[in-house]
C-alpha cells in the first residue's frame, strides 16, 4: 500500500463565505439602546373616590411651559439646579410628633415638606413642550430620589441602593435575595417615589 | 556543492492570509453575539433624548414598543410633517393603541402579561401633548409599566 498523504482541502474561500455572513450581520442588526428611565403610570382615575387632601407645602410643583422653561414653585429655575432642590424638598421633614422623620438630615424648615412619605412631586407640562426637556427633568427628579435612597441605603446597610438594585437582578449573586429584596422595600419605604403628573395643559 | 543552499535572492515572500478567516470569523461572531434583529422598520425621526438615571431593559420579549416621532423624509410627503406615532412598521394614529396593547397581551402567555413592559422610543423633538395621549391610552387600557428609552448621557444635553 502506497502511504499517500490526504489531499489538502483548499481553505482559500473560507474567507470569502465569512465576509459575507459578516456583511449580513453588519447589515440586518442595530445595536439597540434598550434602557431607559422606568416609570409607572397611575391606573385610571376612579370618578367616585374624593382626591386626598394635601397641605399645599407638600407639594413640590414643577412646571415646564411651552418653550420648555423650568419653573419649580412658581419661581424660574435652571435645570442643574432641579436635582438639589428636590432633594431639600424631600429631605426637609419639617414635621413634629407623628410626622416627624427621624433619618431626614434637611433644614426642617416649617415652610417646606413633613417627611418623604406625605412630600408629594407634581410635574406639570404644556402640549408644547418638547420630550427631550421632559425627559431631562423627569431624570433630575428620579436622580434626586435616587440619591436619597442611596445615602440611606448606606448608612443602613453599608451599600448603595443602586447595587443592591443591580444584585436582586444579578443570578450570581451569593446573598440571600429574599433579605436583599425586604431592604430594598425597606428603602423605598423611608423615600417613596411620589411623583404625580397633571395632564398636559392646552 | 555545498549542502546549504543560498536563499533565492529576489522576489518578496507571499504574505501568509491562512489566518484571515479566523479573523474575519471572530468580528463574525462579535456582530452575531452583540447585536439584535432589527424588528420594525423606522417611519420616523427617533433621536432619543439622554438620560443618566436608566435601567436595562432585560427581557426583550416581555417589550413592547411605541415609536413617536416626525416621519423621516421619505415619507413627509404621504404622512406630513407632524408628529406620528409608528406601531409595528406602519404610521398609526392614537386609537390604535389600545387594540395593540390588547394584541400584544393575547400573543403572550397569561403568567407573563403582568410583566409586560411599554416601551416608549419618542423623538426628543416630539411635544410632549403626543406622549400624554400615548400615556392616556396606555393607563385606560391598564398597561402601567412604561419605560422611556433614552440614550446614555447627561440630561443637561437636552435642553440644546
Amino acid at each position: 500500500m502506497a502511504r499517500r498523504s490526504a489531499p489538502e482541502v483548499n481553505a482559500g474561500s473560507m474567507a470569502d463565505i465569512a465576509f459575507l455572513l459578516l456583511i449580513f450581520f453588519l447589515v440586518t442588526t442595530t445595536i439597540d439602546t434598550d434602557r431607559g428611565i422606568s416609570r409607572k403610570l397611575p391606573p385610571p382615575l376612579d370618578e367616585t373616590v374624593e382626591p386626598p387632601i394635601l397641605k399645599q407645602k407638600n407639594i413640590f410643583v414643577v412646571e415646564l411651559n411651552k418653550n420648555n422653561d423650568l419653573l419649580v414653585e412658581e419661581a424660574p429655575m435652571q435645570l442643574s439646579e432641579l436635582r438639589a432642590a428636590a432633594v431639600a424638598f424631600l429631605d426637609n421633614g419639617g414635621g413634629t410628633g407623628d410626622e416627624a422623620c427621624s433619618y431626614c438630615k434637611g433644614e426642617r424648615s416649617p415652610s417646606s415638606s413633613d417627611n418623604p412619605e406625605k412630600a408629594v412631586i407634581s410635574l406639570r407640562n404644556n402640549r408644547e413642550t418638547s420630550y427631550a426637556a421632559y425627559i431631562a427633568v423627569q431624570n433630575e427628579l428620579v436622580a434626586a430620589y435616587t440619591e436619597l435612597r442611596n445615602r440611606e441605603s448606606e448608612r443602613l446597610y453599608g451599600k448603595s441602593f443602586t447595587q443592591m438594585e443591580e444584585e436582586l437582578k444579578d443570578v450570581n449573586y451569593s446573598g440571600s435575595k429574599d433579605r436583599l429584596k425586604d431592604q430594598i422595600k425597606q428603602i423605598q419605604l423611608m423615600y417613596p417615589e411620589k411623583l404625580s403628573e397633571a395632564e398636559p395643559k392646552k | 556543492m555545498s549542502k546549504f543552499k543560498k536563499k533565492k535572492g529576489g522576489d518578496l515572500p507571499a504574505i501568509s492570509t491562512a489566518s484571515l478567516p479566523d479573523i474575519v470569523f471572530m468580528l463574525l461572531f462579535f456582530f452575531m453575539v452583540a447585536t439584535v434583529m432589527r424588528e420594525n422598520n423606522l417611519k420616523i425621526e427617533n433621536r432619543l433624548p439622554q438620560a443618566d438615571q436608566t435601567e436595562k431593559l432585560d427581557k426583550k420579549n416581555l417589550v413592547m414598543y411605541i415609536y413617536a416621532g416626525k416621519p423621516s423624509s421619505r415619507y413627509a410627503a404621504s404622512a406630513g410633517t407632524q408628529a406620528r406615532i409608528q406601531l409595528n412598521d406602519k404610521f398609526a394614529e392614537v386609537s390604535d393603541i389600545k387594540p395593540f396593547v390588547l394584541a400584544e397581551r393575547a400573543a403572550k402567555r397569561e403568567e407573563e402579561v403582568p410583566f409586560l413592559i411599554t416601551a416608549l422610543k419618542v423623538d426628543g423633538d416630539t411635544n410632549m401633548g403626543l406622549v400624554g395621549d400615548i400615556k392616556k391610552e396606555l393607563r385606560e387600557v391598564q398597561a402601567l409599566k412604561i419605560n422611556y428609552t433614552t440614550r446614555e448621557g447627561a440630561a443637561t444635553g437636552n435642553l440644546e
